[in-house]
């Protein structure tokens, strides 16, 4: 039995491996255990999501029992979550064994999976959907959450984004001793993270201020003075306990170098944000800084895949923040691959490509493709932008010459694709 | 061709009622100008801005809860343009900016917040948020399938003397007329065309822009062939597309 006491600091922590789950969850972790091998024996995927449904089914306090006595970092917020958590998950690795979702998925039931196959650590890192993160948080007592950033994504299945600030903010507020790392720079986290009482806050920049040019907190067009903003309501950037200045970290006692091997400024921010987050769960900030720069390739993103005479750089945005965050990665003037799906862990709504500025793409070969290349060819056309419109991305390489193409797909676009690229590696051997 | 002079497209407040990516919008109608010789520009508004009324088309586009408000005060506080959307301009409203347009809106509290009062509707919450595609068929003669994505919780009713923009075949729409032969979409005056549409509207339905910019310039406009377009139709309307 593990005794928590709430609000006297970090989680009283049992030795790992000692940790004693009742006979029911233990039933239940391993009938989910036994549902993912079969799952993944049958070729119908990673199984952690079946798997992790099948022990919540069971044991709906399975997450509760299976978190207790780890030190349990979240990472959540709109973009970078799945990138972030590998960030963190690399640098709390040096001090000891780490569960980790690191497939992306990111509902109780990723989590759940994650928890149940690395059963005795003494950490654990786990990515969390923003919609999901208060009941999460209720059922794991993390040590820290990371609250990235929270701008427009899936709005057919997530509401607004101002009630999703609320929420995680009400939640923060039912866990007086977590630490919550949290970006200054963007309002709707500041707005949700306020109700914390132990806030750090890390200067990571915003790449898009799209959604929250309103304040979150009372409707009013804040302003911006570089580096803050504010509103006559009184919110305003709290003064950062972590910025970054070129390619270093500092915070007022200390720089750390930032030479991460993931590109782009937005990879930077994520770094600065996992190195907040790994000294607060213990980590000597020079062990973490050196697990960073050993970090090249997350949940198949960044990866080149060679295919005939093409080299295929794989890319992931979603949504038009993560498409700004993308766009200092693009500035090659490479051929571009764009693959759009709108299913429901897209989102069905396409309407998001309108915000994202492919006017300033320039002039280069652009195909268009995915199950919704119309939607994606008629924004290219406005945007004046030059392209061809090709559904099937497979069909699509072959009207793109050989050398390096970026390919940027959205959540099942890039996932789909993967998958035909890999099976088609199998079949030629 | 040239020497015309520009075709101003204002967007109002995308910094409030920019949610939903109807700002899209204003690109579809400046861009359809323009590869038809026409100079146009979009001028973008904010709530800092005095606004213009030189423009002859208005957009405003849908937005949450407090901006919505916020958005609805803003426009009250501009005498000249509400003047100017009342008698002289064409003006495009989305959403929560079609609620804003009309007599009142309240929320699930039962308070009520003055509208615009531009138009003879009133918006109060319904049940539940009505999330999904939407096709309609629209009453301006010519443009056929109307096809979007509606994301809104408002229940609007029209006046007596009051069109709606079209007919409901699938979704919600205004949300009223359930279980009757008409479900109404959105609202259609000689000045303002109101829908509950995103995607944005004007990207998925050509032909209601081209009806916009008709009424705005009093200008025959050629047909226009866009890449993709019978393609998008086809996505969401199949093969009774046209």
């Amino acid at each position: 039995m593990v005794v928590q006491t709430p609000g006297a600091g970090p989680v009283a922590m049992a030795p790992p491996g000692q940790l004693r789950l009742g006979w029911w969850t233990r039933a239940a972790v391993h009938a989910g255990l036994a549902t993912a091998g079969l799952s993944r024996r049958l070729g119908l995927g990673a199984g952690s999501i079946i798997g992790g449904r099948v022990t919540l089914a069971l044991d709906r306090h399975a997450l509760r029992h299976l978190a207790a006595g780890r030190r349990v970092v979240l990472v959540s917020g709109t973009n970078g979550k799945t990138t972030t958590s590998h960030l963190v998950a690399a640098a709390v690795r040096t001090a000891g064994r780490v569960a980790h979702n690191a497939g992306g998925s990111n509902m109780a039931d990723g989590a759940v999976a994650a928890l149940a196959e690395a059963r005795d650590t003494e950490y654990a890192v786990i990515e969390v959907d923003e919609l999901h993160l208060a009941a999460v948080a209720e059922a794991v007592d993390p040590a820290v959450v990371v609250l990235l950033n929270l701008t427009r994504d899936q709005l057919d299945r997530a509401t607004e984004v101002g009630a999703i600030a609320s929420a995680v903010g009400r939640a923060l507020a039912r866990h007086p001793s977590t630490v919550v790392v949290a970006n200054a720079d963007d309002p709707m986290v500041v707005s949700a993270a306020a109700l914390a009482s132990r806030p750090i806050w890390v200067a990571a920049g915003a790449s898009w201020l799209g959604d929250a040019s309103s304040c979150p907190r009372c409707g009013q067009t804040l302003t911006f003075t570089e580096p803050g903003w504010q509103c006559a309501c009184g919110l305003s950037r709290p003064t950062p306990d972590w910025w970054i200045e070129d390619s270093k970290v500092y915070t007022a006692d200390a720089v750390l170098p930032l030479d991460i091997r993931l590109p782009g400024q937005v990879n930077r921010s994520n770094a600065a944000m996992a190195l907040a987050a790994a000294c607060a769960v213990g980590i000597s900030a020079d062990q973490a800084a050196s697990a960073l720069r050993e970090v090249d390739v997350v949940a198949g993103r960044y990866a080149v895949v060679h295919r005939g005479g093409q080299d295929l750089r794989m890319l992931l945005a979603k949504n038009p923040a993560g498409w700004a965050g993308m766009l200092s990665m693009l500035s090659e003037p490479r051929p571009l691959l764009v693959i759009i799906n709108a299913r429901e862990a897209d989102g069905r709504d396409t309407s998001w490509l309108w915000d994202v500025p492919f006017e300033h793409f320039g002039s280069r070969q652009v195909v268009a493709s995915g199950e919704r290349a119309a939607d994606l060819g008629v924004r290219l056309s406005y945007a004046g932008l030059d392209h061809c419109t090709v559904a099937d991305p497979l069909a699509a390489l072959e009207t793109l010459p050989p050398g390096q193409i970026d390919v940027v797909a959205n959540y099942t676009a890039f996932h789909q694709f993967r998958r035909r690229l890999s099976r088609e590696r199998e079949a030629t051997g | 061709m040239s020497g015309e002079s520009t075709v101003e497209i204002g967007l109002l407040l995308p910094d409030v009622l920019g949610t939903y990516s109807d700002a899209g919008n204003a690109t579809i109608l400046a861009q359809r100008l323009r590869w038809r010789g026409i100079a146009a520009e979009i001028r973008t508004i904010t709530a800092r801005d005095v606004p213009p009324t030189s423009c002859a088309v208005y957009l405003l586009g849908g937005g949450e809860d407090t901006a919505q408000l916020f958005a609805a005060d803003w426009l009250r506080r501009h005498d000249q343009l509400r003047r100017t959307l009342e008698t002289r301009a064409v003006t495009l409203a989305v959403c929560a900016g079609l609620q804003i347009l009309g007599r009142s809106m309240s929320d699930s509290k039962g308070q009520h917040y003055p509208g615009l009062d531009l138009l003879d509707i009133t918006t109060a919450p319904g049940r539940q948020r009505a999330v999904g595609e939407v096709v309609a068929t629209c009453a301006v003669p010519g443009v056929g399938s109307l096809t979007g994505f509606e994301n809104h919780r408002g229940v609007t009713t029209l006046g007596s003397g009051t069109a709606p923009l079209g007919r409901v075949l699938t979704g919600t729409g205004n949300g009223t007329g359930e279980g009757t032969r008409y479900r109404g979409e959105g609202v259609l005056t000689e000045r303002i065309i109101g829908t509950y549409l995103h995607g944005p509207v004007l990207a998925r339905n050509p032909a209601l822009a081209d009806y916009i910019l008709r009424q705005a310039t009093g200008q025959t406009l050629a047909p226009l062939d866009l890449p993709d377009q019978a393609a998008l139709r086809h996505t969401y309307l199949g093969r009774t597309s046209r």
